[in-house]
């Protein structure tokens, strides 16, 4: 979405994305525009993956600050609409990426795009700065990432998590706020809990999606 | 880990949970359940996507000038980093969260009783919600309570039935105040499950001052 102020993404050895069929997202414009969208958000995600592999192989600071200066901003910016002030954001920010970087070996890209990876991080990070509250994680799977995950796999996650995305953008604007306050720890849990139905909308079917694909994933 | 789950989180505490934003003891008993259910860890892997997706989309705020070098030399003060993985826990009774509060396995659960050979335990959680492990002999019943809030039951061994339906291991209960329910243990095996609450129960008034040395200061 924000392509233009990046660099052009290097070369990456899977040369074209493959498609997936029905994944045209409604009521956001020319199927042409939505198509030259993803396809450009599809080729970061998969540069994102890119760059963990070679902080995780070479400990490649190159390409940690890519990652940095596309992420480091979005997490500060996400802190802060969380509550935190701008020096503690910039703190927590920093830690957060520090984290992403210690553990690379850790990150599963046939489980989470880069982005989603970094967002348990940061929710983390701000749970244990603003809450001073503890979180407890559900029990590891018995297995972690795969050396070699599957490239097809890879793939697919990575275009249905653009895609959720792209779908989230396109939501009612009521809805989004509702799901954005939610995230942003604006609404109490109880406020939550009375949603009986969450108005997630046109986003439900790509929930649907991207758990089929973790389930395959996890299979 | 377990097939047989039929009652599973709502949408919404998934979300919240995926959102930080639960009370401790909720979010342990979502981890929990969790940790024993599939199908949930996908749903949460979902909404940890749209987590993702907001922050993709969240804006920037600029970063202080030096910030990329100041985490580079905080990455290198921290030395070489570590490439081992967290040791696979042995597997146990309970969900590995829950033996992380507990201090051990079921066998290490400190019971005290309430009246009627129910027992529990009260988990050291923060005091926005209170997490509580409950040990219910076959054929009894947790005394009828209602609630003010939300109530999650996670039934970790055994079963039991109320009004509303039945529950075997792995499953969850969400109840709000609009239920007013008498759970009864299985006849033949006693249940054993957590129960969290963002408000007192009614039969809390029969164990006064029990509860204060377990929770955290």
């Amino acid at each position: 979405m924000e392509s233009a102020t990046l660099d052009p993404a290097p070369p990456l050895s899977p040369p074209a994305v493959a498609r997936v069929k029905g994944r045209r997202v409604a009521d956001s414009g020319t199927e042409s525009d939505v198509a030259s969208k993803d396809t450009e958000s599809d080729r970061q995600n998969i540069e994102w993956v890119a760059c963990m592999a070679r902080i995780r192989d070479a400990g490649d600071e190159a390409a940690f600050a890519r990652l940095f200066s596309h992420f480091a901003p979005r997490v500060k910016a996400f802190l802060m609409r969380s509550g935190a002030d701008a020096n503690l954001a910039e703190e927590v920010a920093q830690d957060v990426m520090a984290t992403l970087w210690r553990k690379s070996h850790l990150f599963d890209p046939a489980r989470a795009s880069v982005a989603t990876w970094v967002f348990t991080i940061a929710r983390n990070r701000r749970i244990d700065a603003l809450r001073r509250a503890r979180r407890p994680e559900p029990e590891d799977l018995p297995w972690g990432p795969e050396p070699e995950p599957d490239q097809a796999e890879v793939l697919v996650l990575q275009e249905e998590s653009e895609a959720l995305g792209a779908a989230l953008a396109t939501l009612p604007e009521k809805q989004r706020v509702l799901i954005e306050k939610a995230y942003f720890g604006d609404l109490s849990h109880s406020e939550i809990a009375e949603q009986t139905g969450l108005p997630l909308g046109t986003i439900k079917s790509r929930i649907r999606l991207a758990l089929d694909r973790l389930r395959h994933a996890m299979k | 880990m377990t097939n047989d789950i039929t009652h599973h989180l709502t949408d919404s505490l998934l979300m919240a949970y995926s959102a930080g934003t639960l009370p401790e003891a909720f979010s342990l008993t979502v981890a929990a359940h969790v940790s024993m259910c599939d199908e949930c860890r996908a749903r949460l892997g979902a909404f940890d996507t749209v987590g993702g997706a907001l922050l993709e989309q969240a804006g920037d705020a600029a970063m202080a000038e030096d910030s990329l070098a100041v985490t580079m030399a905080r990455i290198r003060a921290g030395g070489e980093t570590r490439r081992e993985r967290p040791a696979p826990l042995q597997a146990g009774v309970l969900p590995a969260p829950l033996r992380d509060y507990i201090g051990g396995d079921l066998d290490s659960v400190r019971w005290r009783p309430i009246g009627m050979g129910v027992k529990q335990a009260i988990l050291p959680t923060d005091r926005d919600a209170t997490a509580r492990l409950l040990y219910i002999p076959a054929g009894a019943a947790v005394p009828d309570h209602g609630h003010r809030g939300t109530e999650l039951t996670l039934v970790l061994k055994g079963a039991f039935v109320d009004e509303t339906a039945r529950f075997g291991p792995g499953d969850i209960e969400v109840a709000n105040e609009e239920v007013d329910h008498m759970p009864v243990a299985d006849i033949g095996t006693d249940c054993i499950c957590l129960a969290a609450t963002d408000a007192p129960l009614r039969f809390r008034a029969l164990m006064p001052r029990l509860a204060q040395p377990f929770l955290r200061i």
